[in-house]
């Protein structure tokens, strides 16, 4: 009896250590492959910090836009493409109209607004109308727009939509030219305020942005709306039957998704400062989506602590991959190449890992 | 009684299905096309030699689909697993110094071979994600094709049609296979009839890949994976192994997958390596939608009328819309309208099946 005791609390510790490995399995895995590769890369630490915490800065917001779909149930969304495109116009616009700083800015945060929402509210729809294909059904939908965005960009700019400027028309006169130079946002909100400790940059106002971001969706799972979406996301048709319309919160999920997934896009946007017109909202989705399942988030369960580790460690392997790829293998291409079958890779396993369980749960 | 009923529900939408408004309007579209073509003086028989060959070419992959939905695995979105398989097969052929209808035919044999052997461990992963086979299936398809980059660029080959002249790492992104097995099937038999080149070769294999087809899903073993696709419920209790059927579907589709690109090649004249299959899935998946398939049921002729749509749709766009308008047009018209195809398939309600 008396050795029973300690047993037992022992195997308890033993079991919740696994259970911790087990959760934070994926996590793990990648600091691991991190710290590999970060020794191989061989690069000083000073550049190192620096590179994160731009890449930190510009990304977080993005990744963090998937958070609400996932915990109301419509599980990874694809669909941010469109939240992005809808930042990007708004963006075009500001630049046509040669509003720069902080006023551009924010001024294109509003223009982006009604777009997102607009399109926010079709991809609800059209979830709505794919339930339980949500994620193919958003990862088509942004190959879908983005063939509608190329319509209008490379078509309709210049014949249809009047827009004289000729340093953003390509030389027909007709469409948008393949980058667009911000000149006037570029670090618009990075530059607001911006501190340098120990020979490191920190863009204040951009991370004080984030964490106002985190704070409000913390806040948001507290008001009755944000429980409405937790229990849409436990069961649809538990929530159906006590009262919920489930389709008009599924609906405002996405709304919200995509209006973030807007504002992230310029924040982006602002600290590249320029434009790939055709090409750099085409990404979005995937980087943002393996960015939250490195972090250890699931397509049921995402936390903003996810989210922001994820975001270091998908984009920390985005720095060294390269240079380790160079000083391991001989090639930086095979580096370049190993780290989009990773984010490639890490969301199909997920998404694996996630049917097998709902298969195991329901058998 | 039962029965008729079952019969009737089973039949209306099949009618509704078989004249479908997406059919209807890409015909009108295209009958459209053809008219302004023909008013804007185009050469009328170049474009219908080249709506042949361009079908003759995906009609495979197409066909492709058919035992993935069928066998209750929906369209199959990892069919880049298979046409990364003929790739291989391709190369290979090249690397051993064939040429003509041997290097086809080694390709054709060694991509089945392959396709078999790579469809069965992804046969095994789609059995334990039954539900999310697209999505999990779309990003198999997506990281293989990224992990084969790496291939691509370590692995040891030698002859210098596939290598970089001057010391570049790895196989080339475009290999030419003008002294290889270019058209090798495009031109076998081929005649002309009032100025349009016929096919005959490519034309062909791809009807004798049908009539296999055809066979198949009338052998038992066909039979039972008809049963299992479409009520696995009801197949498993009648004593149908699902899996082992499910299994079969998808090693079948991924042959020809395989097959299907080797296929391609030869009628393209080029091997794309690298990122290039990236994308192939969803258009050969949009192909067969766009014949009237859903992502559960197709048929043979749902795969030749879909593919035979969109490829004369593409062939007589592009001409057009680069006299009419401006070029590149015809590359976002197959965005939309693939991407349209398989987003208007996965919002159709359709009654019974697990797939969801």
């Amino acid at each position: 009896m008396k050795t029973l005791l300690p047993e037992s609390v022992r195997s308890k510790v033993e079991a919740s250590l696994a259970r911790f490995l087990i959760r934070n399995a994926v996590p793990i895995l990648f600091t691991v492959l991190c710290l590999v590769g970060s020794y191989y890369a061989r690069l000083p630490l000073k550049f190192l910090l620096n590179d994160i915490i731009v890449r930190m800065a510009r990304n977080s917001f993005l990744v963090i836009s998937l958070i609400i779909p996932v915990l109301a149930g419509l599980g990874l969304n694809f669909g941010i493409v469109l939240g992005a495109m809808a930042g990007q116009i708004a963006v075009i616009t500001v630049t046509y109209w040669e509003i720069g700083g902080i006023t551009g800015f924010l001024l294109s945060m509003l223009l982006a607004l009604p777009y997102a929402i607009l399109f926010g509210w079709l991809t609800g729809i059209l979830f709505n109308r794919a339930k339980g294909k949500e994620m193919i059904a958003g990862l088509i939908l942004g190959f879908f727009a983005n063939g509608l965005y190329q319509l209008v960009f490379l078509f309709f700019v210049g014949t249809i939509i009047p827009f004289r400027n000729e340093y953003m028309l390509l030389s027909t006169g007709i469409g948008l030219r393949n980058t667009v130079n911000l000149k006037g946002v570029h670090y618009a909100l990075d530059n607001l305020l911006k501190v340098g400790v120990m020979g490191l940059n920190i863009p204040v106002a951009t991370f004080a942005s984030i964490v106002l971001l985190c704070l409000a969706i913390r806040f948001l799972f507290k008001t009755k709306l944000g429980q409405e979406f937790r229990s849409v996301g436990q069961n649809r048709y538990v929530a159906e039957v006590s009262g919920i319309n489930v389709d008009r919160v599924r609906i405002i999920a996405v709304i919200f998704s995509t209006v973030l997934a807007a504002w992230g896009q310029l924040i982006f946007l602002q600290n590249i400062g320029t434009l790939n017109t055709y090409g750099s909202h085409v990404q979005v989705g995937t980087f943002a989506v393996a960015a939250l399942l490195i972090g250890g988030a699931t397509v049921s369960r995402a936390t903003v602590g996810q989210a922001l580790l994820g975001t270091f460690l998908f984009h920390l392997l985005f720095i060294i991959s390269p240079l380790a790829g160079k000083n391991m293998m001989g090639s930086a291409q095979v580096g370049e190449y190993f780290r989009v079958f990773v984010a490639y890779g890490v969301i199909g396993v997920a998404l694996a890992l996630h049917a097998w369980q709902n298969i195991a749960k329901k058998s | 009684m039962e029965q008729r009923r079952t019969q009737t529900g089973l039949n209306i939408p099949a009618l509704v299905q078989s004249a479908g408004y997406p059919r209807l309007i890409i015909t009108a579209f295209l009958l459209a096309l053809m008219v302004y073509a023909a008013v804007l003086d185009l050469p009328i028989g170049q474009l219908v030699s080249s709506i042949l060959v361009r079908f003759g070419m995906n009609g495979i992959l197409v066909l492709a689909m058919i035992p993935s939905i069928q066998s209750g695995t929906g369209p199959n979105f990892g069919i880049s697993l298979g046409i990364v398989c003929g790739l291989v097969a391709a190369t290979l052929s090249i690397e051993l110094d064939l040429v003509g209808l041997a290097a086809f035919f080694f390709a054709v044999a060694v991509s089945a071979i392959l396709g078999s052997l790579v469809g069965y461990v992804y046969g095994l992963l789609l059995n334990r994600v039954k539900g999310q086979e697209m999505t999990v299936g779309t990003y198999t398809g997506f990281s293989v094709v990224s992990l084969m980059c790496v291939f691509w660029l370590m692995a040891p080959y030698k002859s210098p049609e596939m290598i970089w002249p001057y010391g570049g790492e790895g196989l080339r992104v475009t290999i030419t296979l003008q002294n290889r097995f270019d058209k090798v099937l495009n031109e076998l038999l081929a005649f002309d009839v009032v100025g349009v080149r016929i096919p005959t070769g490519l034309l062909i294999f791809l009807a004798i890949c049908c009539a296999l087809m055809w066979v198949f899903l009338r052998t038992k073993t066909g039979m039972a994976m008809l049963a299992v696709g479409s009520n696995p419920r009801f197949a498993a209790s009648s004593g149908i192994n699902v899996d082992k059927f499910r299994l079969v579907g998808t090693v079948l589709s991924t042959v020809l997958g395989a097959v299907g690109i080797v296929v391609y090649a030869q009628s393209y004249g080029f091997l794309q390596l690298y990122t290039a299959p990236l994308y192939m899935p969803f258009f050969a998946v949009a192909s067969i939608l766009i014949g009237g398939a859903s992502i559960k049921h197709a048929t043979i002729m749902q795969a030749l009328v879909g593919t035979f749509l969109f490829q004369a749709l593409l062939v007589v766009a592009l001409p057009v819309a680069n006299e009419a308008i401006a070029n590149n047009l015809s590359e976002v018209i197959r965005i939309i309208l693939s991407n349209g195809m398989i987003l208007y398939a996965l919002t159709r309600k359709e009654a019974g099946g697990d797939l969801g």
